[in-house]
């Protein structure tokens, strides 16, 4: 009979039981055959049970009150929460207009048209970004249609930036209604579920050109630029430091260099 | 959150436990869970997939990574207690007590990458690819990392430590 060679992994499984059992049964008979080789997993499973019964009081000790899952919830709860103060930042904005916003949330002063647009970044952001069911209107899967549909929305060539070497995803993507026409928007996440979001339309003639501009409300920071007429405005609950790297490969594949 | 609360509450002796081996002593552990637990709760609607308890420990390696990463930076260390007698109480508690302390202390001598593995995997019970979403890295690495960190345990357990070039891995072909 033909048997899979036996592999190193194969005996790592063995020691921490997740062989299937048939494939186990076949290592069983290569120890069997390999006296030198059963020494050494009996070793490493000698080790594991030493490290577990070493360890196994540690789980067994009452919980302090510091650890105390429902009593860290409470608290949190009476903390205005991210969302509370997205909703007042958009108070502000509709008492004060874009001065407002801008006192409320920019680190840096900005053109008119880019903190418009990091608004409706920010907002599509906190209104997509935390939703469970459907965060986008189509998924990564249809890329190809999702880039037709947005690039003859939006009257313009768009493209998708790929940031798998930033560690993110891209999740989808939905057209998103501005005063300004419509948007694209790009979700992407990384391996801790963190999402980031990209927000693309056309600039008015005054803003043709803006330099890239970090913007922040909260926890929720965000850059904004734009480039021949078009804007881009990058957000998420990310520290600015490295959002600005995912920004510049953002503006990078953009521009197509 | 009443689903955090049953999904996360079981899981917090585990990671009280991860945290402990890793650092051992006592106070910085619990501060470093307290600190995952904070996260997660603000983090809970914003995790991806359904795996939980893989979510955790990331959550938690990284955060001992960077105090790691700091204690170093500062030449700082955090003082390593000794498991108290109280710990293993019991008839063979004494002779145990010895033994068990002496795996603690070789695997201390592990270079943290690999005791994080060994110790996710090994005393955990994560599958390799849970361990490798904890750790980020890819289940190639979580196996050759284990793999390491067995060999070089066995060493130190046999008492032929300092000889690494003596062992040749054993790794037929896949």
């Amino acid at each position: 009979m033909n048997h899979r060679p036996i592999t190193e992994d194969d005996l790592h499984a063995y020691v921490d039981h997740a062989l299937e059992p048939e494939r186990r049964a076949e290592v069983d008979s290569y120890l069997v055959d390999h006296p030198d080789v059963a020494e050494r997993v009996a070793g490493f499973a000698g080790q594991r049970d030493l490290m577990r019964s070493a360890l196994a009081p540690i789980a067994h000790e009452p919980l302090p009150a510091e650890l105390n899952l429902a009593r860290i919830i409470e608290s949190r709860r009476r903390r205005p929460s991210p969302a509370w103060w997205a909703v007042a930042a958009m108070l502000l904005l509709t008492i004060g207009g874009a001065g407002g916003w801008a006192l409320r949330g920019s680190l840096q002063t900005s053109p008119a048209g880019l903190t418009v647009l990091a608004q409706e970044a920010a907002d599509s952001y906190n209104v997509h970004a935390p939703d469970r069911v459907r965060p986008v209107e189509m998924r990564a899967s249809d890329s190809a249609q999702l880039v037709q549909w947005v690039s003859d929305r939006l009257q313009q060539p768009v493209k998708v930036p790929d940031l798998t070497t930033s560690g993110y995803r891209l999740m989808g993507g939905r057209l998103v209604a501005t005063s300004h026409g419509p948007a694209a928007m790009f979700m992407y996440d990384d391996d801790r579920g963190s999402r980031i979001v990209v927000l693309t339309r056309r600039m008015s003639s005054a803003d043709h050109d803006a330099r890239m501009t970090a913007h922040a409300t909260g926890n929720v920071t965000g850059f904004s630029w734009a480039d021949a007429g078009i804007g881009y405005s990058l957000v998420g609950q990310v520290p600015p430091e490295s959002l600005r790297l995912v920004a510049n490969e953002v503006r990078r594949q953009v521009r197509g260099i | 959150m009443q689903d955090m609360l049953v999904q996360v509450e079981p899981l917090i002796p585990a990671l009280r436990r991860y945290a402990r081996a890793l650092l051992r002593n006592r106070a910085a552990a619990d501060d470093l869970v307290q600190d995952c637990l904070e996260r997660a709760v603000s983090g809970w609607h914003q995790r991806r997939g359904d795996n939980v308890r893989a979510w955790l420990f990331a959550i938690l390696h990284n955060l001992a990574v960077s105090q790691f990463r700091q204690a170093a930076s500062r030449g700082r260390h955090v003082p390593i207690e000794e498991a108290g007698e109280g710990e293993f109480a019991g008839a063979a508690a004494q002779e145990h007590r010895l033994m068990y302390q002496d795996v603690l202390n070789k695997l201390a001598k592990l270079p943290e990458e690999q005791r994080a593995v060994l110790l996710l995997v090994a005393v955990e019970d994560l599958s390799y690819a849970e361990a490798a979403r904890a750790l980020n890295v890819p289940v190639g690495t979580v196996m050759s990392r284990l793999s390491r960190a067995r060999e070089r345990l066995q060493q130190e357990i046999d008492g032929v430590a300092g000889a690494p070039g003596n062992v040749v891995p054993f790794r037929s072909v896949k």
